[in-house]
């Protein structure tokens, strides 16, 4: 047994559960160019189940390379090609055997069992070919990475290194690989720049177009065109002429634009990408073995790391959680939804009326207090679909379509008398919001759902006049409602199953992540955000000046910092929030007067960019009232933390939500809280805060850990 | 309005290697529409001079049109071949003879100037459509005695033939089939065959069918080079104890998909496509279902007046091998030898395999190539019989043709 064979029996000992893919090798005739050896990767299960290497899967490969090896050195064969099962070509590491890993040396061992098989792959004595046939992510594009030559469908809908985006660095080759195949760059694109932006993937004409592939075929008969390609190149008579690869300062140029992405995205905060951009900057002289020894020890310390597994926990909550909303009612009892209605005309209402007809491809009815207001509103959507179409992100038959679908009516029976559903998205006054579910109530079918968009009010005491108080559900979505994928839906204390049902099957319609909520104040993200922010304002007023309270907050790499959210949602909003959580619990959520004074000034924002950048504009500076407090960074950063763990703990005692699980899901869906944060409590809890402020972590040691 | 009919040309035929249905079959694992698909997209390769948009219409044939033969296949397949939308198609069924209707009704409707170009093919995937799935004969051919019980099994009314034609024994078919693996494997050999072939990666998931994983089919699975006749004496007669017809003496169940390209003569010319056979002229007849094999005789008669010629002036033949019997009663109507050279020069149906409605162009591709090598002829002919008691028959002309002999 070889050393790696023991390396890999070690490590599939760890990982008892492997889905394991199979390496079959299977030999054919290549037209003219003689016996070939064909390996496929292949779990054994349909595209729904992609392939994925643990230890044993990369155990399977390294015993198809030993026959393959063999038949290459007796000159049985001619050419070694790799490919995958329909659909799939490989999508890297199994990351729940990356989860299950305790110690740095395990860690280091998958790093080195990945490397060991894969780069037999350019040491073998006949040309080796990788075929993307189908989705290729990280590992699975390593695996190609190593071979002399590769071809791409142009069908293959997804490729992409998205190690950073969890926490790792791609670790079988890619940093070392990639930048000396396609320069510094374009990898640094790959690596870096599309695995920052949500995970970004390639298509397979990119993948051709970046120099990754030498050659792209259409998916109706890719590996046929791939193979006969192979037969041509091995026969001498196709010539693979790569460009030549910039190694002077374009190399270092590209490590710093790198360097800027993920300033940008994650501020210093999450180690992955610096560690990638380390490794590519130092594959300039084209050392791979070293390229190779720099990724095992960067993986096994990412592997070891709180990011990483706060990543791989928040991409379990978005890619898991999130389709299986905890605590959501039997979905066969929700009730179609075929019209719906809105209340009010402006421009949330429009949006919800926009984004209502697309997915839902049903009538939506606006109504409001006079025709100039409803035409405004309906004149807005028709505008939007233009654009779309514009953009041709819809065809004309569509906008079409979704034009006709988008109307207004002044008189509520006319518009709602058929309606299934029903949201309200006026003043957020709670004698206002009663009023106008009397006057739909009126008029509306009596099984429809009248749903609020409410970020703060109680859903149950807006139902509470109602004769029908069991078919009201909050549906509170995040701004801007087409690009935030949370609908936090509130369950009030009258709304029946049915009902809550049928806003969960209306959610999924409208592809939005949704989070059952207690009927609680401010529900979830708003109430911990206020709670932040309520937070950062009290340490401004009692003294601490606004830059240190700003930058106390920086090494979390929030996407924005607090004050620069307060402008997005805008003062007024925040302060009106603010009050509503301090008459709801006075003893932790305070009204800032300073906050106060800026919104009764009229200020939009606490910061100028006259130069460029923020800067603290003089005319609210001038409105500050502040203490004789002054905080520290570190200081700043522990209380705020500390608020909103204890928050969190609260929240979770009252019941607001299920779980820890759901504040994180929400956070990230709802917030744009990063995932190397998990949402947050994964956070919390390895800082330490969570012990220290509740005596306990709110998650278990391993969900988003290093398991005990 | 006056009308002249055009001129219709063969540009280009190909296939893919035929496998052996079952679940130790190449193709088992493998979708009947994706082998004509493949096929389609290999013509469009080798003419690059076609703009695809320039295909008037997709004429594909499938005996058995359900599942992934079904759903109008000549539309879907084109569209899955990615052909532009613009590029119309439909289905046919004539049983064996699909291919050949195919590429007959496009050439009816070439002449007539309803198409300037147009796809042809069949497909039969035998090992997921087995013969016979999903029928239901009406009742009345048997309880009024329409046709016998034994029209219904081809196996059968071959045995029928025998009956019909004692002449034709046991020995001939065993002695024609031989020589038909004999002619195959010799033109393998010489590259005849595999110059049309197009490769399909298949792929297996059953290790009892061979090596796991994808692999390149790229000959045809059924071929049985250094058949004996003592081998084939040996061999049962499932359709009749101690009757004449075996697997050996007969074509086998087989995966497979064939297209060629039609075209109006003047419009191959303008596109500087090339022009391998010239249609003389075609013929369907129906005959007793009881001995279906029999049809190619009254076709080729019929075809033969049509075009003013006789079976004299054909110099070269392309019959389809469903039954050693059914040839060999064809040869002997015309007083043709059992081994004439003229005929199925490069083998037949026997070795290379019989999925039903393809095999029609499979046919004509191999009489093109024969055209090409042989410019000495002038005439020559396609022919199978068609199950429920049908002949079919196109005459062509070689394009090549020099002025020689015949």
């Amino acid at each position: 047994m070889t050393s790696t064979a023991e390396l890999l029996k070690g490590a599939a000992e760890l990982f008892p559960d492997e889905v394991v893919t199979s390496a079959h090798v299977r030999h054919l005739d290549l037209p003219g160019a003689g016996r070939f050896a064909l390996i496929t990767l292949d779990n054994g299960l349909d595209h729904t189940k992609p392939t994925t290497f643990g230890p044993q899967s990369l155990a399977n490969l390294d015993a198809a390379i030993d026959q393959v090896e063999a038949e290459a050195a007796e000159g049985t064969i001619t050419g070694i090609g790799v490919t995958g099962k329909p659909f799939i070509f490989a999508v890297g590491a199994d990351l729940k055997g990356v989860e299950l890993l305790k110690r740095h040396e395990d860690a280091l061992a998958i790093g080195k069992g990945g490397h060991e098989v894969f780069k037999r792959l350019s040491h073998l004595a006949v040309p080796t070919f990788a075929y993307y046939n189908g989705a290729a992510m990280g590992g699975g594009v390593e695996v190609g990475l190593h071979c002399a030559y590769r071809t791409v469908s142009a069908a293959l809908p997804a490729f992409s290194l998205p190690e950073v985006f969890l926490g790792l660095v791609p670790g079988w080759g890619g940093c070392t690989l990639l930048p000396n195949l396609i320069g510094a760059d374009r990898a640094v694109t790959v690596v870096i720049e599309n695995s920052l932006n949500q995970n970004r993937q390639l298509k397979g004409r990119q993948v051709f177009e970046l120099g990754i592939a030498d050659a792209l075929f259409e998916g109706a008969d890719f590996l046929e065109q791939s193979l006969a390609w192979t037969a041509a190149v091995l026969r001498g008579e196709i010539v693979v002429d790569r460009p030549e690869i910039d190694r002077g300062t374009a190399w270092d140029q590209a490590v710093e634009r790198g360097r800027g992405i993920a300033d940008s995205k994650v501020h210093g905060a999450a180690p992955a990408a610096y560690r990638a951009l380390e490794i590519i900057a130092n594959a300039k002289d084209g050392d791979l073995q070293a390229g190779f020894d720099a990724e095992d020890t960067a993986l096994a310390d990412l592997i070891m790391g709180g990011e990483l597994r706060s990543g791989i926990y928040a991409f379990n909550l978005v890619q898991k959680r999130a389709k299986r909303p905890a605590g959501a009612p039997d979905k066969n009892l929700a009730r179609p939804v075929t019209k719906v209605g809105v209340v009010g005309a402006g421009l949330m209402a429009s949006q919800l009326a926009l984004l209502f007809a697309r997915r839902l491809e049903v009538p939506v009815v606006l109504t409001d207090i006079d025709q100039e207001r409803i035409d405004k509103g309906v004149g807005y959507v028709h505008g939007e679909i233009d654009k779309l179409l514009g953009k041709r992100r819809i065809k004309q038959d569509q906008a079409n379509r979704l034009k006709a679908l988008v109307t207004g009516s002044l008189d509520k029976a006319a518009g709602f008398g058929d309606a299934d559903f029903i949201i309200e998205a006026v003043f957020e006054e709670m004698g206002v919001k009663q009023q106008v579910f009397a006057e739909v109530e009126a008029v509306a079918p009596a099984h429809a759902i009248l749903a609020t968009n409410t970020s703060s009010l109680s859903v149950t005491e807006m139902a509470s006049k109602l004769k029908n108080p069991e078919r009201v559900v909050g549906f509170h979505f995040f701004n801007p409602v087409a690009i935030l994928p949370l609908l936090e839906i509130v369950r009030g204390e009258s709304t029946d199953d049915a009902s809550l049902a049928t806003a969960f099957g209306v959610a999924r319609k409208l592809k939005k992540t949704a989070v059952l909520c207690k009927d609680a104040p401010a529900f979830v993200v708003n109430r911990i955000l206020t709670r932040f922010m309520g937070e950062i304002q009290n340490i401004i007023d009692e003294g601490t000046p606004v830059e240190v309270a700003e930058k106390g907050i920086d090494p979390l790499g929030l996407p924005m910092s607090p004050l620069v959210l307060l402008e997005l949602v805008g003062p007024a909003i925040g302060l009106h929030v603010s009050e509503t959580l301090n008459r709801a619990f006075p003893d932790r959520f305070t009204v800032s007067k300073n906050l106060a004074a800026v919104v009764k000034a009229g200020k939009r924002g606490f910061y100028v960019y006259d130069s460029g950048k923020p800067e603290l504009d003089p005319e609210v500076a001038a409105l500050l009232v502040q203490g004789d407090s002054v905080l520290t960074e570190e200081q700043v950063r522990a209380r705020v933390l500390d608020a909103v763990a204890q928050e969190i703990g609260l929240m979770l005692d009252e019941g607001v939500v299920a779980e820890a699980q759901d504040i994180d899901l929400c956070l990230i869906t709802g917030a744009g809280w990063p995932f190397h944060l998990g949402g947050i409590t994964p956070y919390l809890d390895r800082e330490g805060v969570s012990q220290r402020v509740n005596g306990k972590p709110f998650l278990a040691p391993g969900i988003a850990s290093v398991p005990a | 309005m006056p009308r002249t009919a055009r001129d219709v040309v063969f540009v280009d035929g190909v296939r893919t290697p035929f496998g052996k249905a079952g679940p130790k079959g190449i193709y088992h694992e493998t979708r009947a529409d994706d082998l004509v698909i493949k096929c389609i997209r290999e013509l469009l390769r080798r003419n690059p001079e076609l703009p695809a948009e320039r295909i008037d219409e997709v004429a594909l044939a499938a005996t058995t049109q359900i599942g992934d033969q079904g759903l109008t296949l000549g539309r879907t397949a084109g569209i899955l071949a990615g052909l532009p939308t613009t590029v119309p198609g439909y289905s046919i069924d004539r049983m064996c003879a699909g291919a050949m209707t195919a590429v007959t009704a496009v050439a009816g409707g070439i002449a007539f100037g309803a198409y300037d170009v147009a796809v042809a093919g069949g497909v039969e995937h035998m090992g997921r459509h087995p013969m016979g799935e999903g029928v239901d004969p009406n009742p009345r051919f048997v309880s009024e005695k329409l046709v016998d019980e034994s029209a219904l099994f081809m196996g059968m009314t071959a045995e029928n033939l025998h009956d019909r034609y004692p002449a034709i024994t046991k020995q001939r078919v065993d002695e024609y089939a031989v020589r038909s693996q004999e002619k195959a494997a010799k033109a393998y050999a010489n590259g005849k065959i595999q110059q049309d072939l197009v490769p399909v990666s298949v792929r297996n998931s059953n290790p009892e069918a061979g090596e796991t994983g994808w692999g390149l089919a790229t000959a045809d699975e059924p071929m049985r080079p250094g058949t004996t006749l003592e081998q084939l004496a040996g061999l049962k007669t499932p359709f009749r104890a101690h009757g004449r017809v075996t697997a050996g003496n007969a074509a086998g169940l087989n995966d497979g998909a064939t297209a060629s390209l039609l075209a109006a003569e003047d419009v191959a010319v303008e596109l500087g496509l090339p022009v391998r056979m010239r249609l003389v002229s075609y013929s369907f007849v129906g005959v007793e279902p009881e001995v279906m094999g029999i049809g190619p005789v009254p076709a080729t008669e019929k075809a033969l007046a049509q075009a003013g010629l006789t079976i004299d002036d054909i110099g070269l033949f392309e019959a389809n091998e469903a039954f050693a019997v059914q040839v060999l009663a064809f040869l002997d109507h015309f007083g043709i030898a059992d081994d004439d050279p003229r005929v199925n020069q490069y083998g037949g149906a026997i070795a290379f395999g019989h999925p039903l409605a393809s095999s029609g162009v499979r046919l004509m591709t191999q009489l093109a190539r024969q055209f090409e090598e042989q410019p000495h002829v002038r005439y020559g002919l396609t022919t199978m019989c068609v199950g429920f008691g049908m002949g079919g028959t196109v005459i062509w002309e070689n394009p090549h043709f020099d002025g020689g002999s015949k």
